[in-house]
This record gives structure tokens, sequence and C-alpha cells, in this order.
């Protein structure tokens, strides 16, 4: 039987792809994946760095690449786009609600602790393990908590 | 000829960011304490990516085949057009927070007119790197006050790496022909009209920071035209190394 390749079936593969430093969260989740098209026979798959210097976009590249080698695609190109560049609106509350449960505050102007909700929290650094985060704690329940810092 | 222009004048704006980076990123392991070994780090990988991005541009600009890689590596310190500032010895932790303050200030004035660029690509990484810089200047301004109003020792610190510094934040403001002829076609930026708004930051957060603004003496300059201080060439024997001694090794 011959499954036919569509753009939505690329973009539901890709859907499986985690992000390599928070695996809640899938590439298309996160906007990484901006666009797939069909044109002339191939697949053009657009992707665009949450930061610049991110050291996973390489690795996610990499894994696009594995994801759709294995399901035997192989009229594909791979585009970097910069602009529009990244910005964390453009992920939805769906994912929003991925991240905190994961532990992790989701982007937003106003800090809630993951754990308990409170918004008595302090900065402890505006760097985290990761370009995208920053390092929290809640002085109500004392938890160390990373944000997605908004951008 | 407008094309050879456009390749230097990416080139110079690549220089910066990847010195800046190299600089930033042996503090790693070395910084105070962790949180501030990790935000080292950072700001030393987006400096990194945005050098990557810019000399991947000037390499499809050469031709030729050159990569950005070959950009980094094969070039010796005549060769760097990268500004004075950027290379400064990072010192003690005052000396690097003033050097990242001074040049987050001018990074933001500059990546704000780039974005406007006509040149689509210059304008695409200046959008992508302002948001960047927003956080690095952040950082680095509260730092400045923090020691600055902080204790007699740290106050004098950074007191004495603003003194030492100052004499090279001129040379940002500087337009030299290829600036004069980019800015010309509106793919480039007017850095000579961002001295205004660049006092009025580094003048709020060195009031607010308790510091002394020194005077304007000798300020030398030279980077643009290839002229260094001493530390850039061994800057470039440690970062070149690998490339220097196995050419063309990859992982």
């Amino acid at each position: 039987m011959v499954i036919e390749v569509t753009t939505a079936s690329i973009w539901e593969l890709l859907k499986t792809i985690p992000d390599p430093e928070i695996p809640a969260v899938s590439i298309v989740d996160l906007g990484i994946v901006r666009n797939v098209e069909f044109d002339d026979d191939q697949f053009n798959i657009t992707i665009t760095p949450t930061y610049s210097g991110c050291p996973a976009f390489s690795f996610m590249k990499e894994e696009i690449i594995r994801h759709l080698e294995t399901e035997g695609i192989t009229n594909y190109q791979i585009n970097t786009s910069l602009a529009p560049p990244w910005t964390t609106d453009w992920m939805s509350d769906e994912v929003k609600s991925k991240l905190k449960k994961a532990g992790i505050a989701p982007p937003s102007q106003e800090v809630a602790c993951p754990q308990c909700d409170s918004q008595n929290v302090q900065v402890i650094s505006e760097f985290g393990s990761t370009a995208c985060k920053a390092l929290y704690k809640c002085n109500d329940c004392i938890e160390i908590f990373h944000h997605f810092k908004q951008i | 000829m407008a094309k050879d222009s456009l390749y230097k004048y990416v080139l110079a704006l690549g220089d910066d960011a990847l010195i800046l980076g190299q600089r930033l990123s042996q503090w790693a392991y070395r910084a105070p304490f962790l949180e501030e070994d990790i935000a080292l780090s950072n700001i030393s990988l987006d400096m990194f990516g945005r050098a990557n991005l810019l000399l991947e541009y000037a390499a499809t600009l050469k031709g030729n085949g050159i990569t950005a890689d070959d950009l980094a590596f094969k070039r010796n310190e005549r060769q760097f057009t990268n500004r004075i500032l950027f290379e400064r010895p990072n010192g003690n932790f005052a000396d690097t927070m003033v050097r990242q303050f001074f040049l987050d200030a001018f990074y933001k004035l500059f990546l704000q007119k780039l974005t406007n660029s006509k040149d689509e690509q210059l304008s695409a990484i200046a959008q992508k790197s302002i948001k960047e810089t927003t956080y690095h200047l952040r950082h680095s301004s509260k730092w400045i006050i923090r020691l600055g109003d902080g204790t007699v020792e740290s106050h004098a610190k950074v007191q004495s790496a603003i003194d030492n510094l100052w004499m090279f934040t001129n040379e940002l403001f500087e337009m030299n022909e290829i600036d004069n002829e980019m800015l010309e076609q509106k793919i480039g930026v007017d850095c000579s009209k961002l001295k205004i708004e660049w006092d009025k930051i580094i003048n709020e957060v060195l009031s607010e920071a308790t510091l002394n603004r020194p005077e304007d003496a000798n300020m030398p300059t030279g980077g643009r035209q290839g002229i260094h201080t001493e530390h850039l060439g061994h800057l470039l024997s440690d970062m070149q190394y690998l490339q220097r001694a196995y050419p063309d090794a990859t992982w």
C-alpha cells in the first residue's frame, strides 16, 4: 500500500519531533517550523531559529532530516528564515499549558510560579540553562523554576 | 564595487560579534558564581550566533566557495576589522561588565537603525539580534549599578574600568568610506548620529551607579583598518589554533 505524502502528513510528522532542550513540547508547538509547501514535486520546509546562538538549532534540522528520510521522503528542502523574527507570541495557550505542566513558567509579562501560581516571585538570573529561559524563585513555595522568556 | 563594499561592511560587523563572543567565552568556568557563568556563556553564544549569520552572509557575498569558517579561522589580525573595544581583554569582572555595557548600549541603538536597512538580510539579522541585545543591556546595566553603588572596593574597580576603557568608545561612532557608501545606499547606519542617544543611556546608568563619566582625551582608532591592540593576536592564536594546526579538520 502506498501512503500518499501530503503537506498535512509532513506537519503531523514534524509534530512528533520534540524540542531537544524542552522535550515536553514539539518543534511545531514552539513555532520553529514556519511553513510546509509543496511546489514542483518538492516539499519546502521553512524553519526559524528561536535565538541566533541556539545550539539546538542545527540538531533540530538534523532531526527533521532523519524523520523525513525514515519515512522514505527524499524530495524536500529545508530553508532557514530569519524574518519575521521568532517570537513567543506564536505559542498557543495549549502549548503554554504543556510548558507549565513541565514545570516551566510560560512566557508572560506577569510571571507566575508553575507549582503554586503565586506571582510573588523573584529573578535569580536573566539567563538560565538555555538561551530561551530565565531562572526564578517562588517566594511562597520556595521552588526554583525556569521562565520561558517572552521575546 | 558595490558588492565588495557590502562584503566589507558585513564582514566588519561579523568580526565585532565574533571577537566579543570569543572574549566572553573565556569566562566559562571562571565567573564569580554559577548563574553569572551561565549568563556570560549565554551572551557569548548569542554573539557567536550573530557572528555566524553575518559571516555566512559575507561568505555568500564573497563567493569563490569561501565559507564562514574560512573567514573566522584563516585570516590574520591585520585582516580583522572589528573595532578595538570589542577585543579588549576581560580583565576583572568589572572590566568585562563595563566593556559589555558600553557595547550593549551601542548595539541597541545601532541594531534599531539597521532593522530599516534596504538590504533584506541585514535587516533580518538586526531584527533577530535586537531582541537579544535588549536582554544583554538590561543585564550589564544592572551590574554597573550594583557594582558602582556597592562596596568601596566594587565602586573603585568599576570606576577604574570605566576610566580605562573610555578612550575606546569614540571609535564606535566613527564613519569610514565604506560606512558612508552603505549609508548613501540606505543599507548602513549613520553611527555618528547614535552618539547623543548613547550618551543618554550611559549618563543615566552612571549617575544611578554613583560613577563618574571621564573626559574625552586621547581616543585611539584603527580597528576598521585592521590596526589593533596587541591583544587581538593572542585571542586569535587561541581561537584559530585547531584550524591552523590541522587545516580543514572537521568534527
